[in-house]
C-alpha cells in the first residue's frame, strides 16, 4: 500500500515547482485569476444584489411608508415609526399570528426530533433492510410540503374522514378537527411531525459516526444500555441534534402552504392557523397594504436572526464538538 | 488509509455479536414497532390514491382505504373541470422546473467555481455574505420583489413566469452553492495544477476539470431543484394571477373553493397526479436523495 503511493510525492515534486515559478512570475496571472473570479461570480453578484440586497433596502425604506402598490412607488407615503407602533400597540391579530406561530414550532419541532432520533435510533442496528425502511420514512418528507398533501390532510381530519373512522373503531367519537378552532392548528402539527423523515436521515448519518469503541469502553465500564444512550450517543450526537434544532426551528416559523390550504388562505377557522407567514401574506397581498406587511417582515427578519443566535450562544454549553477529528 | 486497518471495520455498530441471541427477540419487537411507523407513515398516501378511485358516493359512505368499486372516473372529471384543463397546468409546472434546473445548474456551479477554486479580493466576505443569506426566509423579500418585478412590467407580463425563473438564473438558492463548494474542494488540486501545466486558465480548468468532475453535485442540485420548484406553493401564488399561467399546485386550490362533495374525487385524483413526478422521482434516486441531504444538510 506504502509502496504504491510511493511515487507520487516525486511526481509532485516538479509539478509544484513549477507552481511556485508561475506564481513568482509576473503579477498578470494572478490579476487574470482575480478577473476570472469576478466573471465566475458575476451572476451571484447581480442576484446578491437585484434579488436580495436591494430589495431588503426596499423593504426597510417601505417599512416606514403606506404602500398599496396600485400607484407608482415614488407615491409611497411616508409615515415614520407608525406602521411598527401599530404592529405591537394596536394590532391584536398580529399578536395573535406570533402566538400561534411560537405554539406551533415550540410543540411541533421538539416532537418532530424526538420522531426523528427515536426512529433513527432503531433502525441504527445494521441489519438488511435499513435501505428499505429508511427511504420509506423519507417520503413524507418530499411530499409533505406540498399543496397535494395538506388537501389530503385536511380531508383525513374532517368530520368524515379517515382519522374519525378509525377513531370509532375504538368506539370514540371524533370532531371535525379542521374546523374546530382548538384543534385545527395541531391537525398542522400532525402534518409537520409526519414529515420526520428528513432529520431522521441526518440523525442516521451522525449515528453511524459515533465510535464503536466508545460503546465497548462503556459497556465494560458496566453502563447498561440508557446509560450508553446518555454518557455516549446524546454528547456524541450533539452537533447533529443542534444543526436539526437550528434548521427545524427556523422552518417551522415560515410554514405556509398547509395553513393556507386548510383556512383557504384566511388563517381560519377564528384565526386559529393564522401563522406569520400567513398573516404577512394576507396583509400586503389580500389587503394591499404593503408597508405594513414589510415591517412585519423586517421584524420576523430579526426575530429569526436573534433565536438563532440565541441557539448558537446557548449551543456552547450543551453541544459537544470532538478535538482534532475532522468529521 | 492505514496498515492496521482491522476487523472492527466490518462489525455492525451496535451489540457485539455475543449479545445477538440474547437480542432475538429484541429485534423482533424493533421489527414490529418499524412495521407499524411504516403503516403510519404510508397510511395518508395510500388513502389518498384509494379515495381518488371512488365514486361519489362512496367517498361519503366509505372512508376505508380502499374502494369497493375501481372507478377512476375522477381522473378525468379533474383533468377538465376548470376552464383550462390540468394539462396546461402540468406543462406551466414542468416548463417552470425544469428551466429552474437550469438556472440553479448553471449559475450556482459558476459561482461555487469561483469560491472554491479562485483567488480573487474580498472572497472570504463574499462567501460570508453567501452563508449568510442560507437562511434568510423567502417571505422576507417577497414583498419588495413583488413591488420590484411590478415596477419593471414583469408581473402578469406576457411571460409571468420571469419573476419565478430570474432569481434561479442568478444563483440566489444559496444551499446549491454552498453544496457545490463543498464537493469542489473534494477534488484534488493536483488536477488544478496538471491542466495548468498544460496551458490552461481558470477558464479552461472549469471546462475541462471542475465541470466534468462535479457532475454528481450537479445531479444532486438537479433533483432538490426540481422536487422543490415543482412543490413550491408560495411564490407560484404570488406571482401568477391569469388561470392558464397557474401551476399545478395553485391550481389545486381552486378545488378548496368549491366546497361540494362531488368535487372531493376530482381534487385527490389531481393531487395524487401532482405528486405523481415527485415520487417518481424518489423511486429513481432514492440513494441520491438520502444522502444529498448527509452531504449538505439539505431539508427535504
Amino acid at each position: 500500500m506504502a509502496l504504491t503511493t510511493a511515487p507520487d510525492p516525486t511526481r509532485r515534486g516538479p509539478g509544484s515547482v513549477r507552481a511556485h515559478a508561475w506564481r513568482r512570475g509576473p503579477g498578470r496571472l494572478r490579476h487574470s485569476e482575480g478577473l476570472a473570479g469576478y466573471v465566475f461570480l458575476s451572476p451571484w453578484l447581480i442576484g446578491l444584489m437585484g434579488v436580495t440586497a436591494i430589495p431588503m433596502l426596499l423593504s426597510l425604506y417601505l417599512s416606514f411608508t403606506n404602500y398599496d402598490v396600485l400607484t407608482p412607488f415614488a407615491e409611497a407615503q411616508w409615515v415614520g415609526l407608525d406602521n411598527y407602533e401599530r404592529m405591537f400597540t394596536a394590532d391584536p391579530s398580529y399578536w395573535h399570528a406570533v402566538r400561534v406561530t411560537v405554539t406551533f414550532a415550540l410543540i411541533a419541532v421538539p416532537l418532530k426530533l424526538a420522531a426523528a432520533l427515536g426512529v433513527a435510533l432503531l433502525l441504527n442496528r445494521a441489519w438488511r433492510g435499513v435501505g428499505l425502511f429508511r427511504g420509506l420514512f423519507y417520503l413524507p418528507s418530499l411530499l409533505g410540503g406540498s399543496v397535494a398533501l395538506a388537501i389530503v390532510w385536511v380531508n383525513m381530519f374532517n368530520r368524515d374522514g379517515a382519522f374519525n373512522s378509525l377513531l370509532s373503531l375504538f368506539g370514540i367519537t371524533g370532531r371535525p378537527w379542521v374546523n374546530d378552532p382548538d384543534w385545527a392548528l395541531e391537525t398542522l402539527m400532525v402534518l409537520a411531525i409526519w414529515q420526520f423523515g428528513a432529520p431522521m436521515v441526518i440523525f442516521l448519518a451522525g449515528l453511524k459516526q459515533v465510535p464503536t469503541e466508545l460503546y465497548e469502553a462503556a459497556s465494560v465500564d458496566g453502563a447498561g444500555r440508557f446509560r450508553q444512550f446518555r454518557n455516549v450517543t446524546l454528547p456524541m450526537l450533539s452537533p447533529v441534534i443542534f444543526f436539526n434544532l437550528v434548521l427545524e426551528t427556523i422552518n417551522g416559523f415560515q410554514g405556509f402552504t398547509a395553513a393556507f390550504v386548510l383556512s383557504n388562505g384566511t388563517g381560519g377557522p377564528v384565526d386559529s392557523t393564522l401563522m406569520y407567514t400567513l398573516n404577512l401574506y394576507i396583509t400586503g397581498f389580500t389587503e394591499l397594504q404593503m408597508g405594513y406587511a414589510s415591517a412585519m417582515a423586517w421584524v420576523f427578519l430579526l426575530a429569526i436572526a436573534v433565536i438563532t443566535a440565541i441557539f448558537f450562544s446557548t449551543g456552547r454549553f450543551w453541544v459537544h464538538y470532538s478535538d482534532g477529528e475532522d468529521r | 488509509m492505514t496498515v492496521t486497518v482491522t476487523p472492527t471495520a466490518d462489525v455492525p455498530t451496535g451489540p457485539a455479536p455475543t449479545a445477538r441471541r440474547r437480542t432475538g427477540g429484541r429485534s423482533v419487537l424493533r421489527l414490529l414497532i418499524l412495521v407499524a411507523i411504516v403503516a403510519v407513515v404510508l397510511y395518508p398516501l395510500i388513502w389518498m390514491v384509494g379515495t381518488s378511485v371512488k365514486s361519489p358516493e362512496e367517498i361519503v359512505n366509505n372512508v376505508g382505504l380502499l374502494p369497493e368499486r375501481f372507478s377512476p372516473g375522477n381522473y378525468t372529471a379533474g383533468w377538465s373541470n376548470f376552464d383550462v384543463s390540468f394539462g396546461r397546468f402540468f406543462l406551466n409546472s414542468a416548463m417552470v422546473s425544469l428551466l429552474t434546473v437550469a438556472g440553479n445548474g448553471l449559475s450556482c456551479l459558476l459561482a461555487a467555481y469561483a469560491f472554491a477554486r479562485l483567488r480573487f479580493r474580498l472572497r472570504g466576505v463574499w462567501f460570508a455574505v453567501m452563508i449568510g443569506t442560507l437562511l434568510l426566509p423567502q417571505h422576507v423579500l417577497i414583498v419588495p420583489q413583488y413591488i420590484l418585478f411590478r415596477t419593471l412590467g414583469l408581473v402578469g407580463g406576457d411571460w409571468p413566469y420571469l419573476p419565478l425563473l430570474i432569481p434561479q438564473f442568478l444563483a440566489t438558492e444559496a444551499f446549491f452553492v454552498f453544496l457545490m463548494v463543498q464537493f469542489m474542494r473534494g477534488v484534488p488540486r493536483e488536477l488544478d495544477e496538471a491542466a495548468r501545466i498544460d496551458g490552461a486558465g481558470p477558464y479552461g480548468i472549469f471546462r475541462h476539470i471542475i465541470l466534468p468532475l462535479s457532475r454528481p453535485a450537479l445531479v444532486t442540485t438537479a433533483i432538490f431543484s426540481f422536487i422543490w420548484t415543482w412543490n413550491d406553493f408560495f411564490r407560484q401564488l404570488v406571482f401568477l394571477s391569469q388561470l392558464e399561467d397557474y401551476t399545478v399546485p395553485v391550481a389545486l386550490t381552486l378545488f378548496i373553493d368549491s366546497t361540494s362533495q362531488s368535487a372531493v374525487g376530482p381534487m385527490f385524483a389531481m393531487s395524487v397526479l401532482s405528486l405523481l413526478p415527485v415520487f417518481l422521482f424518489f423511486v429513481a434516486f432514492q440513494r441520491m436523495l438520502v444522502e444529498g441531504i448527509n452531504t449538505s444538510g439539505i431539508k427535504g
